[in-house]
C-alpha cells in the first residue's frame, strides 16, 4: 500500500509515494537518494541518521515517514552558502580535520546545524552534551568539538544571543 | 522497512479510542522511540499500529491551571519538559530528570506519556513523577478517570491502562510541588545514551531557617521491577536536623527496595547505591532549598 508524503526536503517541495512502513531514513536514501543520511544501528543510538524535522535534530531511523507529512526537512544535501559552497560549519569540520572515514559526519554536522542556529554560546562540556547522541568509531571527538565549537563562535558574531 | 501490517493515524483523542476499540490487537504509538525499537527487534511481528504522534494541538504542551496544578499534555517531549518555563520556575527536578534520558535527538522525540505508559523501572521520568504523587488522567470510551501514579505501575511493562484507553494528561497538583526542591540522580555507565542502573529522585521541604527537615519524599527506578516510593526512609527523617536526615536516610530506604540482578549490577551494588545516593540526593535537594548543608 502506498501513501503520498508531501513535505519540504532541502528548500524544494517534494511529493513522493512511500510505504507507510517505511522510516524517513529509507525515504530519504532510498526514494529521494540522499544518501547522506546514513544507517548505523537503526535503533536511535548512534545519530548516523539525524536530520532536522521542522529545525530540530531527530534520528530518522526510528521517525515513521509519514509522520514528515507537511513538514520541512534538511539534510547535509540542502547545506550551502550564498555562493553554493560548503557552510562555515562545513568548513570548519574540515579545517579542525574533523573527518575520518566520514561515516558519522553528516548527522553531526545536522545536529551542529542546530546548535549553531540557535546562535548562542556554549560551553565545551554543554558542547559535549548536545552531541552526545552520537557515536564516532574514529576521531576521538576532540576534532569534531573543536569544529563546532569554532562555527558556534564566528555564528555568535553575526547573530549573538545571549541567554 | 518496519514489520507493520497495518498503520492508522488518529485524527482525534476520540478517534484514537475508536480505532483502539476496533481492533483488539493494535497498539498505540506516540513518538515510537519505545515501540519503533522493539518493532525492529523482532519483537512485535505483523503489528497494527494506531499512530497518535499528529495529535499535538489536542495532547502536547505545559499549562499551570489557576489553582497552581501543573498539567503535562502525555505528548510532550523529554525536550518539551526540560525547557519549560512553568517546569523550570516550578519543578525543575522534573526538566532535570527528563533531560537525562538518552541523547539529544532522542529526547526531541520521546514523550513522557510513553515513559510512563511504557512501564519500566528505569524511566527517567518515573521515580520524580512518582515523588510528586502525579495523577494520570486516562480517557476511553467511558470517559476520563484519574489514576494516582501510586496505582498506576502493575508490574513490568504493565500499567493501570485498558486497551481503549489513553493517557491524556499527567497532572502535578500544586500541593505536591510547592515549597519542595528537588534531586534527581541517575546513576549509569555513561553519562548519555544510557539506561539507568539505579534512578532515585529526593523532594524536601525545609524548617523556615533551613535546618531541619520537615517532609520528604523519595522515589527510586531500578531499585524494584516497577519504579517505587520508600516510605520507611521518608518516615525516618521528618523533622529531624539536616544532616542527622543525610545520614540515615539511605540505611532506611533499605528497608523498602527490593532489586534485582541484571547484566548492568548485581543486586548488592544496587542496595549499596540506594544508600549512598540517597543521601547525596537529599542534601542537593536541600542545597536547592537555600540550606548549607
Ligand atoms: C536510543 C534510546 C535511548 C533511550 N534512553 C532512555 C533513557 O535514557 N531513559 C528513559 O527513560 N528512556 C529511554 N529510552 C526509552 C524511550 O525513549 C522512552 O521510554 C520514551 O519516553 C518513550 O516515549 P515514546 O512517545 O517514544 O513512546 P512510544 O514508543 O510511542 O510508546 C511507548 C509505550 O507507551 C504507550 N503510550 C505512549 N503514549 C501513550 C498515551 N498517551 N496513552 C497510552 N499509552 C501510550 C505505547 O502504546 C507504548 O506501549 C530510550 C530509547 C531509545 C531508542
Ligand atoms: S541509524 Fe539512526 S540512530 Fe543509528
Ligand atoms: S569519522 Fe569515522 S565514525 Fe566518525
Amino acid at each position: 500500500m502506498m501513501e503520498i508524503l508531501r513535505c519540504t526536503v532541502n528548500n524544494k517541495p517534494v511529493e513522493v509515494g512511500i510505504d507507510p512502513r517505511e522510516s524517513l531514513a529509507d525515504t530519504l536514501r532510498q526514494r529521494l537518494g540522499l544518501t547522506s543520511v546514513k544507517k548505523g544501528c537503526e535503533v536511535g543510538e548512534c545519530g548516523a541518521c539525524t536530520v532536522l524535522v521542522d529545525g530540530v535534530a531527530i534520528d530518522s531511523c526510528i521517525y515513521l515517514s509519514v509522520w514528515a507529512q507537511g513538514k520541512t526537512i534538511l539534510t547535509v544535501e540542502g547545506l550551502r552558502d550564498e555562493n553554493g559552497e560548503l557552510t562555515p560549519l562545513q568548513k570548519a569540520f574540515v579545517e579542525e580535520a574533523a573527518v575520518q572515514c566520514g561515516f558519522c559526519t553528516p548527522g553531526i554536522i545536522m545536529s551542529a546545524v542546530e546548535i549553531v542556529g540557535s546562535g548562542k554560546l556554549y560551553t565545551r562540556e554543554e558542547l559535549r552534551k548536545l552531541i552526545s547522541g552520537h557515536l564516532c568509531r574514529c576521531t576521538g571527538y576532540e576534532n569534531i568539538l573543536n569544529a563546532v565549537e569554532r562555527a558556534v563562535q564566528e555564528a555568535h558574531k553575526f547573530v549573538g544571543k545571549e541567554e | 522497512m518496519y514489520d507493520i501490517s497495518s498503520l492508522y493515524q488518529a485524527t482525534s483523542v476520540a478517534d484514537a479510542i475508536r480505532a483502539l476499540q476496533a481492533d483488539p490487537k493494535a497498539i498505540l504509538i506516540a513518538g515510537g522511540t519505545d515501540v519503533l525499537i522493539k518493532i525492529r527487534e523482532g519483537r512485535l511481528p505483523g503489528c497494527s499500529l494506531v499512530s497518535i504522534h499528529e495529535l499535538g494541538e489536542e495532547l502536547r504542551g505545559i499549562a499551570l491551571a489557576p489553582n497552581g496544578d501543573v498539567e503535562i499534555g502525555p505528548l510532550s517531549t523529554f525536550r518539551d519538559v526540560t525547557f519549560s518555563p512553568i517546569i523550570r520556575q516550578h519543578i525543575p527536578v522534573l526538566g532535570e530528570a527528563t533531560d537525562m534520558a538518552g541523547g539529544p535527538q532522542l529526547r526531541a522525540v520521546g514523550t513522557i506519556g510513553g515513559n510512563v505508559c511504557n512501564g519500566v523501572t528505569s524511566a527517567d521520568s518515573a521515580s520524580t513523577l512518582m515523588a510528586l504523587d502525579a495523577v494520570l488522567v486516562v480517557r476511553g470510551p467511558a470517559g476520563e478517570r484519574r489514576v494516582p501514579i501510586s496505582q498506576w505501575y502493575k508490574g513490568v511493562h504493565q500499567v493501570n491502562l485498558a486497551h481503549d484507553e489513553l493517557l491524556v494528561k499527567l497532572l502535578i497538583p500544586r500541593e505536591n510541588y510547592d515549597g519542595f526542591t528537588g534531586h534527581y540522580i541517575k546513576y549509569a555507565q555513561r553519562s548519555a545514551m544510557d539506561i539507568a542502573t539505579l534512578g532515585v529522585s529526593c523532594l524536601v521541604k525545609l524548617s523556615e531557617d533551613k535546618r531541619l527537615v520537615r517532609q520528604v519524599k523519595l522515589a527510586f527506578g531500578v531499585a524494584n521491577p516497577v519504579p517505587m516510593r520508600s516510605p520507611a526512609a521518608e518516615a525516618a527523617v521528618a523533622g529531624l536536623p539536616l544532616e542527622e536526615a543525610i545520614a540515615q536516610i539511605g540505611k532506611a530506604a533499605l528497608q523498602d527496595v527490593n532489586p534485582r540482578t541484571s547484566w548492568r549490577a548485581s543486586r548488592e551494588f544496587r542496595l549499596q547505591l540506594v544508600e549512598e545516593l540517597s543521601g547525596r540526593a537529599l542534601r542537593e535537594a536541600a542545597r536547592k532549598g537555600g540550606a548549607a548543608v
